[in-house]
């Protein structure tokens, strides 16, 4: 086998073996189909009646669910860090680097399970969207298109969540320390209200977000844009698929190397 | 490789002045080590000697401070990877995943050697029966106990069928019987003629299994040979005698002095005097007839090789064994090795 028919080999045997392990261990499942489904009540419930009354034609829940499939995947990329942190305290990571495989493998094979969580997670909350009366109002390829756009994102965002955890190495600072990143990056963004409601700078840093670009993209996708409500002025919003895409890029070029050398200086102590 | 010489070729491991410091600890200070192809070498030294770095060096899973290592003719440090489909390593923590199956273990090691999917799972199948684990081959390994997993670990090391085997104190934190039943796979495996290097804290352990010992102390072998070279260090035969009360330790020792080679030992404690003799059972029956006319009253007396132990002692000063008692765990089965009790009458 050549070097990289190996690494890709490696990366399924991972694969498989951590998608086994959600699956046993039932309650990072529940938790991930859980966490969604309360996500959507909560905001198109609770804050829906407050917030809705500033939309006029398409109703808050359809403005809102973009923002909460952007937000979930993005909250649930500390699952990756966590897992890794978690294995890397485990026996088992000895038995890895005593193996002949690829060192990219056990990190490629985490973010690439992930992106099962993030199918399952995306899956539940459509179902509870349409229930609360989410529509996809264009194309299934536009639909498909932002799905992938969302899962794209999810992906790149893991490979930064792989690093933080490569560098502290336990599993409950990972979890801390991503969550004072994450809450900002996904709050000050159109996630849950539009940015021309942000003050001054807020509003600028939320147009440029890339969290808000995904969540743009995908509501344009879905067909879920308030036709009255202008588009902010800045370019990432007028150009949000182009500008998530960048940062995915961008991203997966830092981050993966970083986070393969990370792994192999973590693994050697 | 200049290294390589007719006289080397059989050599499966050779490591040649390693060290590693981690800050201010010496680890290895220095480690020379050789260890002739279908052979089995012991290192044996207490916690903290530096036996599991020198294995970690050795199985590319630490980068020496200096010095350089050959194993199976690779170079540790050159060609890390290439030497990784040449060995097996079983740790003092079984390296198995608790979520996955025995089988589903074996299968992903297989996987991950390259040795494909069809043998792979042969390959396991074979294993678990192997090592009398094919009746738990489908439950998941968190509800297994220690020495199954540790037999599950052993295994995992052997899936590429590797000329050159590493085992990491193999037995600590077994029972009794599961240091038994882990001895004689290990016997079984050398018999097939795999070179192994193994580490050990326990005495009776080295003495079992392996064909030359390296005794080993901050990080430097102190000593090196097979089991009866290293006792026939401390001299030869010891008679052993425990009286009755404290007032006759001392002349009991004197007595025992008369016919001794060395000077003996006493214990006050366990009222134990020990006597190296080189008339075996002749000088036994001497020294009790002896005691028996002094009047002195003799609980037990016995006639034993020198064990290990006597080696550590005579070569460093302190036992072996007595280092490891504030550190090892909470594991009670630690306590209960009975390893210098070797022919006590």
């Amino acid at each position: 086998m050549s070097a990289v028919a190996e690494a890709v080999s490696d990366a399924a045997v991972i694969t498989r073996r951590n998608l086994r392990k959600i699956l046993r261990v039932p309650d990072v499942l529940v938790f991930t189909t859980l966490s969604p489904i309360m996500f959507v009540l909560l905001f198109a419930y609770v804050f829906g009646g407050a917030i809705g009354t500033q939309d006029t034609g398409v109703g808050y829940r359809e403005f809102l669910i973009a923002g909460v499939f952007t937000q979930t995947v993005v909250f649930g990329s500390t699952f990756t860090g966590y897992s890794l942190a978690e294995d890397l305290q485990k026996g088992i990571i000895d038995r890895f680097r005593s193996l002949p495989m690829s060192t990219s493998s056990v990190v490629v094979g985490r973010t690439v399970s992930d992106i099962g969580i993030n199918v399952v997670s995306l899956f539940v909350m459509s179902v509870t969207g349409l229930i609360v009366g989410w529509r996809i109002r264009t194309s299934v390829l536009e639909a498909v298109a932002a799905y992938v756009l969302i899962l794209l994102f999810a992906f790149a965002i893991s490979w930064i969540m792989a690093a933080v955890a490569l560098t502290v190495r336990t599993p409950e600072v990972v979890n801390n320390a991503s969550f004072i990143v994450i809450f900002p990056l996904t709050f000050c963004a159109n996630t849950f209200v539009s940015t021309s409601t942000l003050p001054g700078p807020l509003e600028t840093f939320a147009n440029w977000n890339p969290v808000s670009s995904v969540t743009q993209a995908a509501r344009e996708l879905f067909g879920n844009v308030d036709p009255d409500a202008p588009v902010p002025d800045a370019w990432p919003m007028q150009h949000p698929e182009v500008y998530t895409l960048i940062w995915v890029v961008i991203i997966l070029v830092v981050f993966v190397p970083l986070s393969i050398r990370l792994y192999q200086r973590a693994a050697s102590r | 490789m200049a290294w390589v010489t007719v006289e080397c070729m059989a050599l499966a491991i050779r490591a040649t002045g390693l060290v590693k410091k981690y800050g201010d600890v010496v680890a290895l200070d220095g480690l020379d080590l050789e260890v002739e192809q279908g052979t089995v070498m012991g290192l044996l030294g207490p916690n903290g000697a530096g036996k599991t770095t020198a294995v970690r060096v050795l199985t590319t899973l630490l980068r020496p401070d200096s010095g350089r290592a050959e194993v199976a003719g690779v170079d540790v440090l050159a060609r890390p990877k290439e030497l990784r489909r040449r060995i097996g390593v079983s740790g003092q923590y079984a390296a198995v995943d608790e979520h996955l199956t025995g089988f589903e273990n074996l299968d992903m090691v297989g996987r991950l050697y390259h040795l494909g999917a069809g043998a792979s799972r042969a390959r396991a199948r074979e294993l678990l029966a192997q090592f009398d684990l094919a009746h738990a081959a489908e439950r998941v390994v968190k509800g297994w106990s220690g020495g199954m997993r540790r037999r599950l670990d052993l295994a995992g090391a052997l899936v590429a069928r590797p000329p050159v085997l590493f085992l990491d104190e193999p037995t600590t934190g077994l029972d009794p019987r599961g240091r038994v039943g882990m001895w004689d796979v290990i016997e079984d495996l050398v018999r097939g003629g795999t070179t192994l290097l193994l580490t050990t804290q326990y005495l009776e352990e080295a003495d079992r299994l392996a064909d030359r010992i390296a005794v080993i102390d901050q990080g430097r072998v102190i000593a090196l040979g097979t089991a009866d070279e290293l006792k026939s260090q401390v001299g030869g035969e010891r008679i052993e005698v425990v009286v009755s009360t404290e007032e006759q330790l001392e002349p009991a020792r004197r007595e025992a002095a008369l016919l001794c080679i060395d000077q003996p030992s006493v214990d006050e404690r366990d009222r134990r005097v020990t006597v190296p003799v080189a008339g075996g059972t002749r000088d036994l029956v001497e020294l009790l007839g002896r005691l028996d006319r002094a009047g002195i009253e003799v609980l037990e007396a016995g006639l034993r090789r020198p064990t290990l132990d006597d080696v550590f002692m005579s070569l460093t000063g302190h036992h072996a064994e007595a280092e490891q008692a504030g550190e090892v765990s909470d594991d009670p089965d630690d306590s209960d090795d009975s390893d210098d009790s070797e022919g006590v009458a």
